[in-house]
């Protein structure tokens, strides 16, 4: 019988996601529905199994009900193992030092305990809203030919755009000399991804030490790695070339599913290597009778409208006469005859009524001014009446 | 229905479609875009609440095994129960079943154990959705030795068939076996209920007397000696024992009331594969056609269902034709009434035709 795990994979899945909006009112962002049949989570999951790692401990604690359901005991994704395996882990109590999850460092202090089970050499943090594949097995291995103490994930990006995310300043052999978390006047083009492989005896170390700084924020971006920086420990980076979108607003949502779109999509979900597991459901093919151009299209669908440039979820009815152009539409969604849909994510369980307008064709809702770049939003479960009308930009969480 | 335990015949009548079992058993046979005829009786069992099913194999049976796993997504992976395969019995002195009596003695052993009280027998080449558990009370209810449920429809062919007369109370009066008729007749879809100690003695007598049918050796003569009751099912039925009704049950899901009544209110499971979700690209149009997972068009496909993973190229019109999971039809193709068994390619420019009563058969894996 194994004993022990060489690396046990920890997934911050806990964020409440809130520039998301509706969409994450009563569900944590792993759990938002995305390319028409998997959820967030899906691709994390998928990735661990795919690069042979199979402990997987989720920390979840906004909105956990959706998700602890989808997770289960992880039989989709092979991670239903009788040691290790998926685990869902929410906040409990103890005698001391327990609490709500307070920051990303202090969800994997709390955790010690589930890690120190699998008596792991290494463990890998993830953040679980982000949608790419990876090899996690490769980047293992480089961190363990630098016998380095932690390997940082990053990926180039526009330099512009470089003071959103942690930046990682490196010496030609790859090793940090500086992490900058969102600078202003950033030095270097290389952003983290938020993938961290740490060498377990030193994260054990530094989660301790962080713990007990009461003016730590107990996070890894502003406050762990700085300080194992500080102590002179060995820190990697790790170049990551591929796909790789966060997909924490709503543009970066709409996004990150139209580059699904095309027979040479920009993001390849269809290759045979990596497949991307997920709770398939058990709908019969989708019923296509309608015009559908450029879109795909999830099992269950009854298809009798025109679909353009569109990702359309599981189970979505779109009656004669409806339209759905350069939209997102999750599982479950009716939309009725004469409705138009343009530009817009729409949630689980929306029903669209008779000849109902939501949003505006892109060029126009573009220039609307709107915290979701004209991007209307439906929230789950909202019922827009008869010829109801949900503007550009705009995001309703209650029936229309 | 914990009281019940389900068996189910998964290489019956494998002749009438020599095609389409050259390389599977009856069971395994896809349908439908992602089914195998056998998830009807299958998930007939469990959402009539049996979780405990003997499957009875014969030959070629690797692939019903690769669909059917553990039983897990059936929710039949159990510790108490759950699928149970049973593979042909044979000794020194017994060879491979030839027909369904033989084919019962094989899974006597498995019967004997089994606590329930009833068991169901269910063939595997139909498409049907039946709540086995109405069969069942129906049975305790008229107080039966046997129940067999029956489907009112016209005779397709004259043999391999077993009729039967229904008195107004439900009791059969008389059997007939191959009749030939013209008339629309009570057909027996070969489900059948009895107490389970009642069938194993049925099975002990057929052993001792050296009978070989089923039919012909018990149920016929037992109309006068046993409670014999018919069920009659009268939702949508379709038994596959040729291409032409294979085309015909596949086509029929094109129907929406047909699709609802399958699909809809409880699920018919299957095994379940993570492909991507269908893609259409700018220049494909479709109409009136089941899209499985996988699948990516380019071209024109009308009136078809196409499996997973299907690529229809650019320029290629498909149409009334049924393509199994990874077929690739290659550019410019014209397709009519083709039925393409599994990994089979198609290349550039080919026109390929059948016609409804006779449609093109393509074997698995095969280059045309």
């Amino acid at each position: 019988m194994l004993t022990k795990k060489e690396c046990v994979a920890m997934l911050l899945a806990g964020g409440q996601g809130s520039r998301l909006y509706a969409l994450t009112s009563n569900i944590a962002k792993p759990a938002v529905s995305f390319g028409a049949k998997y959820r967030i989570i899906d691709f994390p999951l998928s990735n661990c199994i795919n690069s042979g790692i199979d402990t997987v401990g989720v920390l979840t604690q906004y909105q956990p009900l959706v998700l602890n359901e989808y997770v289960g005991n992880g039989q989709p994704w092979d991670l239903d193992r009788t040691f290790g395996g998926v685990h869902i882990l929410s906040p409990y109590e103890a005698k001391t030092d327990t609490s709500w999850y307070k920051g990303t460092a202090n969800a994997i202090y709390q955790n010690i305990r589930f890690m120190k089970m699998y008596d792991p050499e290494y463990v890998l943090i993830l953040s679980g809203d982000h949608i790419y594949k990876m090899d996690y097995d490769k980047m293992l291995a480089a961190h363990k030919a630098a016998k380095a103490d932690c390997t940082i994930a990053c990926m180039q990006v526009p330099l512009k755009e470089a003071s959103r995310f942690g930046i990682l300043n490196t010496n030609k052999d790859g090793t940090i000399y500086e992490f900058e978390e969102k600078p202003a006047h950033p030095k270097s083009d290389l952003a983290s991804m938020g993938i961290y492989i740490f060498t377990a005896e030193k994260l054990f170390k530094y989660l301790e030490l962080d713990n007990r700084n009461p003016d730590s924020e107990n996070d890894f971006g502003k406050n762990v790695l700085p300080m194992m920086l500080k102590a002179g420990e060995k820190m990697y980076s790790y170049r990551f070339e591929g796909y790789w979108k966060d997909v924490g607003t709503i543009s970066s949502l709409w996004e990150a599913n139209m580059d699904l779109l095309g027979v040479s999509p920009k993001f390849e979900l269809s290759d045979n290597d990596s497949v991307i597991h997920s709770k398939s459901p058990l709908a019969p093919p989708a019923f296509i009778e309608g015009e559908v151009i450029n879109s795909i299209v999830a099992t269950g669908g009854e298809i009798e409208g025109k679909i353009v440039n569109s990702v359309i979820g599981t189970n979505c009815i779109i009656e004669k006469g409806a339209e759905v152009i350069d939209s997102v539409l999750m599982g479950n969604i009716t939309v009725k005859a004469g409705a138009k849909v343009n530009y817009s994510i729409i949630d689980e369980e929306v029903v669209i009524g008779e000849k109902a307008v939501i949003g505006a064709p892109v060029a126009e809702a573009q220039k609307v001014e709107s915290k979701t770049s004209g991007i209307t939003v439906l929230g789950r479960g909202v019922h827009v009446s008869k010829g109801g009308k949900v503007a550009a930009g705009e995001i309703a969480d209650k029936n229309v | 229905m914990d009281s019940t335990v389900g068996v189910i015949f998964s290489s019956i009548n494998e002749q009438n479609v020599p095609g389409l079992t050259k390389v599977r058993s009856m069971g395994s046979i896809p349908f439908g875009g992602r089914y195998r005829l056998v998830d009807f009786a299958l998930s007939n069992m469990v959402n009539s609440g049996i979780t405990t099913v003997g499957m009875i194999t014969k030959s070629n049976y690797q692939s019903l095994m690769d669909h059917l796993g553990s039983g897990k997504y059936w929710d039949l992976a159990r510790k108490e129960g759950g699928l149970i395969l049973l593979p042909p019995y044979s000794d020194e002195t017994e060879t491979l079943y030839k027909n369904r009596l033989e084919a019962l003695k094989g899974a006597t052993a498995f019967l004997r154990k089994a606590k329930q009280d009833f068991v169901i027998l269910a063939d595997s080449d139909a498409v049907y959705k039946l709540d086995y558990s109405k069969v069942i009370d129906y049975h305790i209810k008229k107080n039966a030795d046997i129940t067999m449920v029956y489907h009112e429809h016209k005779l397709v062919k004259s043999h391999s068939y077993m009729t039967f007369d229904v008195a107004k109370d439900g009791r059969i009066d008389s059997i007939k076996i191959n009749p030939v008729s013209d008339g629309v007749e009570n057909n027996y879809i070969n489900v059948m209920v009895a107490r389970t100690s009642f069938l194993l003695r049925l099975i002990q007598d057929a052993i001792q007397h050296g009978y070989t049918s089923f039919g012909k050796d018990i149920l016929s003569p037992g109309v006068s000696s046993y409670r014999l009751y018919g069920y009659k099912f009268d939702g949508y039925y379709k038994s596959i024992d040729s291409l032409a009704t294979y085309f015909d049950a596949n086509m029929d899901l094109l129907d929406k009331k047909i699709r609802t009544e399958l699909f809809g209110d409880r699920d018919i499971y299957t095994k379940v594969n993570d492909s991507s979700p269908a893609k259409f690209a700018e220049s494909a149009s479709v109409k009136n056609s089941l899209i499985s997972d996988g699948c990516l068009i380019e071209g024109t496909v009308e009136n078809s269902i196409l499996f997973r993973g299907v690529k229809i190229g650019k320029g290629a019109v498909v149409k009334n034709c049924i393509l199994m999971t990874d077929n690739i039809v290659g550019e410019n193709c014209t397709l009519s009434y083709v039925v393409s068994d599994k990994n089979s390619v198609i290349r550039d420019n080919r026109v390929l035709a059948g016609c409804e009563i006779q449609p093109y058969f393509i074997n698995k894996g095969t280059l045309i």
